[in-house]
């Protein structure tokens, strides 16, 4: 069988991991083993302050993994999405309640695909600051450009956006906007005059929504017609792909908090995880996480070689990893029996996270169907 | 013999080897097998098996630049799709457990497909319990002689050559008394007869083995300890259905989407929605099995080959099954049912009732998708063992 014209054959893609992504996994996971247990996120969830800015500050400054995305020549590491998708990994399994995809990866990405927007990028590589672009959270990539901010001539804004993800933290909006001449990105800062924020109560306790308001709000544009819809775009497609990695990261916790529970637990005088029907299910379970890590590292290794197969290995990944993160924690919850749907086990976190997730950046469905028309299979 | 460690063999040097064979033995005017024995006296038939039996200790990742190379020049290949048993069950299990007199003996015909192999393990009465088995090997002289019978053989009718699995001692528990051959499918006393399938044609055989004579010296592995080599083939097999290497759209998923290209008119949302669902699922198992290949760059396969065969099955079952249903009216034929004997083992081949019917056997062959899912849980994830009343029984005491 040929394969069509319009399919990319790829055969040169490494999807393993390097020894430096794996130095960099066990860094994270050993702060996030000793910062943030699923009981002390549970715990802030409660007390309604979910954002863990202390464990933030550990990691994008001490580690440095808020600039890992940004060119040395801007304060960053010079890093590629597959660093950053170890990171979202081992965040994705802690439900880790900081704005790393939020702000290193999206907002990050956003502003270096303005020309004006260097101060800010080097502030962001830093740690110094934290920034969020403010589409709903459900935004796929390929989405048309928003149209809920209006620019004026002297770049004041007004509109409203809602369901940011992770905005009640940002220091900096980056604000896509139409203004007299056509779509911009614009910067804002968050004490910044006529910005009003409605908190709307999330479904995923861990990366808490905020509704924007923008009554004539002073703004800096950062990118004017020409290059605001590429930086969108290609912020929302690493989103996209490396979402995907914090959803093996939320599949990989589930599988293993099951086994572990299924190893432990007896009733009629045997270990739950002796009997068949469970022992499939979690067969079935633990191929699809392996799976979803071939499709998140596609995603990844596309994104960071700057690869034109990128737009299909996103939507691949993303079709691919949402509904698995979603059926690892919905069977971590029913394999616990009881205890799953208690409010004191912290795998609802994860539940809730994996379904949010599903929605982030598109769902399913939506990657389903811009595949159609990238590979040439239309409806 | 002996390899140092500063041969190590690179793209380039095996690019280099590949072009002083097309030199010596240009494809176009030397005959296929005289080439195919030329390359695997080359060691680029295998580069990851030793120096002097087809490869030179290359690691095994750098297979497909010689094989890219070789397509290239136009030179022919070893048809390993009638000799899939042989080259990934038979030869992976012969180099790790026979002697250096057998393995000088069989690989290379064995590669070259001048010999074609086929498996002796399955029974009527052992399948996925297949440690059970019955047919007995009695030691006489210096050979054995083999009497049971044997089921499921692919390739059993163009087959010089048998891995078979028998019991030397019924006194001890089930896997402690077996003890693997290999059997010479031409000795007096091998009957292969045709077992036909639900597709028309008989693919697989029944073997039945009346005390036929295996010369100890054709024993793989200690008297024993067949079930340790069998499990080395076990996985091999896994490996072999489900982890080929394939471009994307390689396989079923690929003549699908090329139907509803060229067939608007049978496209319905319904079936776009579960297209694109199984396109997805496709393209990540090749990603997977990709992955796979890259960790395993050299090495054996581990228990991991088990989830590949499990979702290769899933898929080659659910795609079949959507091209049938695309097709409408057309779906309703078949191409023919006449009991044929085919020489190779191909799952896409054929039309598409054929590739339905034959899908249903890959949950089946080399261990069922149920066997798998045991193996994953016990031996992957370590979930403790169903309580089995069998282990400690000697296998002359077991119900059957």
């Amino acid at each position: 069988m040929t394969p069509a014209r319009t399919v990319v054959p790829r055969t040169d893609q490494d999807l393993l991991y390097s020894e430096v992504e794996q130095d960099l996994r066990s860094s994270v996971h050993d702060l996030l083993a000793d910062r943030c247990p699923p009981a002390a996120v549970l715990a802030r969830c409660e007390d309604r302050t979910p954002h863990d800015l202390a464990l933030w500050r550990a990691l994008s400054r001490d580690l440095g993994v808020a600039g890992l995305l940004v060119p040395p020549a801007h304060g960053g590491h010079g890093a590629t999405a597959r660093e950053a998708a170890v990171v979202l990994e081992e965040l994705g399994a802690s439900v880790a309640p900081v704005p790393f995809l939020t702000s290193a990866v999206v907002a990050t990405t956003a502003l270096l695909g303005c020309s004006g927007a260097a101060d800010e990028i080097a502030r962001l590589a830093s740690g110094a600051a934290t920034a969020v672009l403010t589409v709903p959270l459900s935004t796929a990539p390929g989405s048309a450009f928003p149209q809920g901010v209006r620019a004026d001539a002297a770049g004041v804004l007004t509109g409203r956006v809602t369901s940011v993800g992770d905005a009640g933290c940002a220091d900096l909006l980056v604000v896509p906007a139409t203004g007299p001449r056509g779509p911009g990105l614009y910067a804002v800062h968050a004490g910044a005059r006529g910005l009003g924020a409605d908190l709307p109560v999330s479904l995923d306790l861990t990366r808490p929504l905020v509704d924007i308001h923008f009554d004539r709000v002073a703004a800096r544009p950062l990118a004017g017609p020409g290059a605001a819809e590429p930086a969108l775009a290609t912020a929302l497609l690493t989103g996209a792909g490396l979402l995907a990695s914090e959803q093996l990261g939320i599949a990989q916790w589930c599988l293993d908090t099951t086994v572990r529970h299924l190893g432990e637990r007896s009733q009629f005088g045997r270990p739950v995880g002796s009997f068949q029907a469970l022992k499939h299910r979690l067969a079935d379970r633990w191929l699809e996480v392996v799976s979803a890590r071939a499709a998140a590292r596609s995603a990844a290794d596309a994104l960071a070689s700057g690869s034109t197969d990128a737009p299909v290995a996103v939507a691949v990944a993303q079709a691919y990893c949402a509904p698995v993160a979603v059926r690892a924690a919905e069977e971590c919850l029913q394999l616990h029996g009881g205890i799953g749907m208690t409010w004191e086990h912290p795998l609802h976190l994860f539940l809730k996270r994996a379904k949010a997730d599903e929605v982030a950046f598109g769902t399913p469905g939506r990657h389903r169907a811009a595949l159609a028309g990238l590979v040439g299979l239309p409806a | 013999m002996t390899t140092t460690a500063a041969t190590a063999v690179d793209a380039d040097e095996l690019r280099g080897r590949v072009s002083a064979l097309l030199a010596e033995y240009d494809p176009a005017t030397v005959d296929r097998l005289t080439f195919l024995r030329a390359r695997f006296d080359a060691g680029l038939a295998w580069v990851h098996y030793p120096r002097g039996l087809g490869g030179l200790d290359a690691p095994r990742a750098l297979q497909s630049v010689v094989d890219a190379a070789l397509e290239a020049a136009g030179a022919p290949d070893n048809d390993p799709r009638r000799i899939g048993i042989g080259l990934g069950m038979a030869a992976p299990t012969l180099l790790r457990f026979g002697t250096e007199r057998q393995r000088r003996r069989f690989l290379r015909p064995l590669w070259t497909g001048e010999e074609v192999w086929c498996q002796l393990f399955s029974e009527p009465g052992a399948g996925s319990d297949l440690a059970s088995l019955g047919t007995r090997a009695v030691r006489d002289g210096d050979a054995w002689v083999v009497t049971g019978q044997k089921v499921w053989t692919s390739s059993a009718h163009t087959a010089r050559w048998a891995i078979l699995l028998a019991r030397t001692d019924p006194e001890v528990p089930k896997h402690q008394g077996l003890t693997y051959f290999v059997c010479d499918m031409h000795a007096p006393g091998v009957e292969v007869r045709p077992l036909r399938q639900i597709t028309g044609e008989a693919e697989f055989n029944e073997v039945f083995l009346n005390e036929v004579r295996v010369p100890d010296e054709h024993r793989l592995g200690e008297v024993g300890d067949g079930w340790r080599v069998a499990r080395t083939t076990l996985m091999n097999e896994r490996v072999a259905i489900g982890g080929q290497a394939l471009p994307r759209e390689g396989g079923m998923i690929g003549i699908v989407a090329e139907l509803w290209r060229g067939r608007p008119e049978l496209r319905t949302p319904a079936l776009h929605d579960r297209l694109l669902r199984l396109w997805v699922d496709a393209e990540v198992a090749r990603l997977t099995g990709e992955r796979l290949r890259q960790q395993l760059a050299t090495g054996a396969p581990g228990p991991e080959g088990s989830g590949m065969k499990l979702a290769f099955a899933r898929l080659a079952q659910e795609i079949s099954g959507l091209e049938v249903e695309m097709l409408g009216e057309e779906g309703l034929r078949y191409d023919d049912w006449t009991l044929r004997r085919p020489q190779t083992v191909d799952f896409t081949g054929r039309g598409p009732g054929y590739r339905y019917l034959r899908a249903k056997g890959n949950s089946i062959e080399g261990g069922t998708s149920e066997i798998l899912r045991n193996i994953i849980a016990e031996r992957v994830l370590g979930l403790p063992a169903e309580p089995r009343t069998d282990k400690d029984v000697a296998w002359k005491d077991l119900p059957r």
